[in-house]
């Protein structure tokens, strides 16, 4: 079970990228979650036809990228493995709508292949902003930052367990499943049998795994309410982070800026 | 200081399935002793110290620790004064990160900012920990995991220390680093271990379970020279005490 555990390894890779110090790294988590929101909103908000006023919005990954030091080619590999998805939601535009809206010389263009690739576009920006802030902030960070916001106590709980033992989930499916593979000798090994039974004693594990983890809060005084003794601070370099991307967010919303310029180049070009 | 004195009377615990784990089991521990508890699988171990804290409720007898007799009433004292620490390390460390977890225990105690980070400090300080503080449970290695789940325990300034397996997988230099660790609390400490090399070091006394009662309660290095109580237990002595296979001439070199 070779991409499981890759799988794993390149989760934790993004989260050791968590640990920089750059200045985006230093800004409190809520800052960053609540700019991702308001870029994300912006950015999904656009008509289904909408093409040009996307493209101005990649300012915001590159800045990003370019001031939190991320890895560019890692973080466009995690966007292009989730790309197939987005096609899968699309795939049925270009047939289904075939109205043609611009025509290129000769060729029309649909609007189902317009709203494909604007679809496409907004699948890059959301999963790339995503992507950042986990880079930079990382999920437990996020997570607190996000009941600080307001979200219920018991969802953001959730939310870290899930993330802390998704990890051992993995290792434990990982052994199991190479302890099948090792004894199917190369065959299905039983097929959906063997697996069915697999996944139900992986079910059963994590079952009394959650038993175990619960003896050991309780036997640590756990009483049902999670305290956090973490401090953070919302100061005016947060303010400004925040204040100056939504600002621009909610301006390239609302005028159309790649029009502008392109009317005012082929204005003044012959 | 009774706080220190775990007594168990006729205790018994039968599981819902009908098995019964502990049949009849009496003992007292006092103040500073350091204790282990062993026994073939099976034996009722892991039951027996699963009771010392209220995980388990017992089917019959009962349990004091110090002068409290252990009630549902008194469970989160019980706990406080017992700190367990679980066989396996992943199931101790539940949150994101070493700090946040270590802290769990003292902010479930109701102490606050700079009381906790400090308990933090000293108990992640006692087992040579303090470079992890930031870092989450699983990117640490076995070894560093068994000392933060120790630590997480510490930072409850727990009387009584209870261990289940402390050396299981870990590599040897590790588990000589944690019995330095664990020679070095001067807590009432229980520990379970089918490590008998460990237990001859560290443990001055040792109780021997099997299928659900005590079969011998002493002196560790006594128990340990009778072969014939060891075998019909399904135990043997440790390595430590047994003939070198090298120089005796019996390894089939």
């Amino acid at each position: 079970m070779t991409s499981i555990n890759a799988a794993v390894i390149d989760l934790k890779r993004l989260e050791l990228m968590a640990d920089g110090n750059s200045l985006i790294h230093l800004l409190d988590a809520r800052a960053k979650v609540l700019v991702t929101l308001i870029f994300i909103i912006s950015v999904v908000s656009f008509g289904r036809y909408e093409l040009a006023c996307l493209f101005p919005f990649f300012i915001f990954p590159a800045v990003m990228i370019a001031l939190a030091n991320l890895p560019p080619l890692y973080i466009a590999r995690k966007i292009l493995l989730l790309c197939p998805f987005v096609l899968m939601v699309g795939l049925f535009n270009p047939i289904f709508d075939r109205a043609v809206l611009y025509q290129v010389g000769h060729i029309g263009v649909s609007g189902g292949c317009i709203s494909l690739f604007s679809l496409l576009i907004r699948s890059l920006l959301t999963l790339g902003a995503a992507f950042i802030l986990v880079g930079t902030t990382g999920f437990t960070a996020i997570c607190q930052a996000l009941e600080r916001l307001g979200i219920p106590q018991i969802f953001a709980v959730q939310l870290l367990f899930l993330h802390r033992y998704i990890f051992v989930l993995a290792d434990e499916t990982g052994r199991a499943s190479r302890a099948r593979e090792l004894r199917s000798c190369g065959k299905k090994g039983l097929g959906v049998v063997s697996f069915g039974s697999l996944v139900g004693h992986l079910l059963l594990r994590t079952w009394q795994k959650a038993e175990r983890i619960h003896t050991a809060m309780l036997a640590r005084g756990f009483v049902g309410q999670f305290y956090t003794s973490r401090e953070s601070r919302f100061g005016a370099s947060e303010l400004y982070f925040l204040l100056g991307w939504s600002s621009l967010f909610i301006a390239l919303r609302y005028f159309d800026i790649s029009g502008t310029l392109g009317g005012l180049v082929t204005g003044i070009a012959p | 200081m009774s706080h220190h004195i775990v007594e168990v009377r006729n205790l018994q615990h039968v599981y819902p399935d009908g098995t019964i784990a502990i049949k009849d089991v009496s003992f007292r521990i006092t103040h500073g002793e350091s204790v282990a508890i062993i026994g073939a699988n099976g034996a009722g171990k892991s039951t027996l110290l699963q009771h010392l804290n209220g995980c388990l409720e017992p089917t019959g007898g009962d349990i004091r620790i110090g002068d409290t007799p252990l009630f549902k009433s008194t469970l989160p004292d019980i706990r406080r004064t017992v700190g367990m620490v679980f066989q396996n390390p992943d199931d101790q460390l539940f949150m994101p990160t070493v700090f946040d977890d270590v802290a769990f225990g003292p902010l479930n105690l109701g102490l606050s900012g700079e009381h906790v980070v400090k308990r933090v400090a000293d108990a992640l300080d006692q087992v040579g920990a303090g470079h992890l503080r930031d870092k989450p449970p699983y990117h640490l290695s076995g070894g560093e995991k068994k000392r933060v789940a120790i630590a997480t325990v510490l930072a409850m300034s727990p009387d009584i220390l209870v261990m289940d397996e402390p050396t299981s997988g870990l590599d040897p230099f590790a588990r000589r680093q944690l019995m330095e660790l664990l020679r070095e609390f001067h807590h009432t400490k229980i520990f379970t271990s089918h490590d008998l090399d460990m237990v001859l070091e560290l443990c001055e006394r040792t109780i021997i379970l099997h299928e659900g009662v005590i079969m011998a309660d002493g002196s560790t290095g006594a128990i340990f020279k009778n072969d014939e109580l060891l075998a019909t237990c399904r135990l043997e002595k440790p390595l430590s005490m047994q003939i070198c296979p090298l120089c005796s001439n019996k390894h089939p070199m």
